[in-house]
């Protein structure tokens, strides 16, 4: 299955590029908004700004083409920052492409990024989490989602207090951790996404 | 709870894995990828390559490393050692390590750690510092630099290291513990979190780092010796009350 991974320029997509081929899919790094478009599952990811990374997507259109895609009803995934990117206004300065009402919180714990290894407790059952209620998973981040709606959210995770480390509504979903640097859970997680965006 | 890391580090000179004795005596242990892997398989949470030839000998070995290491390996990894500017960091980020860690090029120019956070976010960018009697040493520490290491770090992560790799040079490769009191004035002054390294023997060792504030600790010696010992590390962590990822 082709899945489009929107390159907005902040580099590094190749470990989730090879994570995606052992999960089954044939992936494609591009900043091609037709292919971003058209491709049966696409993904925002990466890492860096929030600002940095929508200016990338608009810069290529792909903020356009992933709009038209969920307005369509076809899904679109969000990981890390690219979960962010599916908010709106950010603490970080700047705001998302807003496909999910909401919008993104710096992260208030004694440690700050929240880093390492994390349990995700699910709030409600999900395709992209089943079977991860309980699975430790890798967390990289200072800014975390919230939801308007707080059903979107399908997990939290524990740190100074419940972070929302998943979500899915409609033809959206997303997941804060790292799945291309969470071992076994994370394989399970994108097959679980590849298996979610067909039905979605 | 955010669970506590064993960080297993490989040093890699021209693209292969050595051990030596204050940098003398390398012996080959293997190709680093491979080591990488098993040490994954053992349940290593994350991983460091440290390029201990890069300012003698250029790039190239040490980046194939980290993209083959990208594709291949399922657990987190920072790359570093000999990391001169921007462009180098920005090198070993694009080739896929998750974190890069600068030692002497962000102590003399901390601005590098600023531009590097906001193109890759400070979780990216690790600020490495290197101790005696908690004073920041340079060059494997051969170069006192006349400031505390405390300061420094503080400093570091104003501009925008996400996180502090706190080595030991007194402790380093004596395997008697790490530099607690160190540790814990570091971790204290911080709130990005702190990795403590060099000194590493046994798993009490790592407890008395985690009760110090430690949010990592780096072994390196006790694990290269016996790679079974890092699963047994871990259970003996657990054993003490710390919480090990499943």
């Amino acid at each position: 299955m082709k899945v489009a991974i929107a390159d907005y320029g902040a580099g590094n997509l190749r470990s989730l590029s090879s994570a995606l081929v052992r999960a089954g899919a044939e992936p494609v790094v591009t900043v091609d908004a037709d292919v971003v478009a058209d491709a049966p599952l696409a993904v925002i990811a990466g890492v860096g700004h929030v600002a940095s990374a929508a200016a990338g997507l608009a810069r290529h259109g792909l903020d356009e083409a992933l709009r038209g895609r969920v307005d369509a009803g076809r899904p679109v995934a969000g990981i890390c920052v690219g979960l962010q990117l599916l908010f709106g206004e950010s603490e970080e300065g700047g705001r998302g492409i807003g496909l999910l009402p909401g919008g993104v919180l710096r992260v208030r714990a004694r440690r700050v990024p929240h880093m390492g290894w994390n349990t995700l407790h699910a709030t409600r059952p999900s395709t992209t989490l089943e079977g991860l209620d309980g699975a430790d998973v890798y967390f990289a981040h200072s800014f975390a989602v919230e939801p308007e709606d707080p059903s979107d959210a399908t997990a939290t995770v524990d740190h100074g207090g419940p972070l929302v480390a998943a979500v899915e509504h409609g033809p959206l979903a997303g997941v804060q951790f790292h799945p291309e640097r969470s071992a076994r859970a994370g394989s399970r997680t994108l097959e679980n996404l590849l298996r979610w965006s067909r039905s979605a | 709870m955010v669970k506590k890391r064993v960080i297993p580090c490989l040093d890699v000179a021209d693209g292969r894995v050595v051990k030596g004795v204050n940098f003398r005596n390398l012996r080959e242990m293997g190709e680093p990828v491979t080591l990488a892997r098993g040490y994954s398989e053992l349940g290593a949470d994350e991983l460091v390559f440290l390029d201990i030839t890069a300012t003698l000998e250029g790039r190239g070995p040490i980046l194939d490393v980290i993209r083959r290491a990208a594709d291949e390996l399922t657990i987190p990894f920072t790359a570093g050692g000999g990391v001169t500017g921007v462009e180098d960091a920005r090198a070993l980020l694009l080739a896929g390590a998750d974190k890069v860690a600068i030692n002497r090029a962000a102590f003399e120019e901390p601005a590098i750690l600023g531009a590097l956070a906001d193109e890759f976010g400070a979780q990216a960018v690790v600020c490495a510092i290197d101790a005696r009697g908690g004073e920041v040493v340079t060059h494997a520490g051969r170069n006192p630099r006349r400031r505390s290491a405390v300061d420094w770090a503080r400093e570091a992560v104003e501009r925008g290291a996400g996180e502090i790799l706190l080595t030991s040079i007194d402790a380093d490769g004596t395997r008697t513990g790490y530099d607690v009191s160190l540790t814990r004035a570091v971790a204290e002054e911080v709130e990005v979190p702190v990795v403590a390294s060099g000194g590493a023997g046994e798993a009490a060792h790592l407890v008395a780092a985690f009760e110090a504030g430690a949010e990592a600790a780096l072994v390196a010696s006790i694990v290269h010796e016996r790679p079974e010992r890092l699963p047994e590390l871990k259970a003996e962590l657990e054993e003490a009350g710390w919480p090990m990822r499943r």
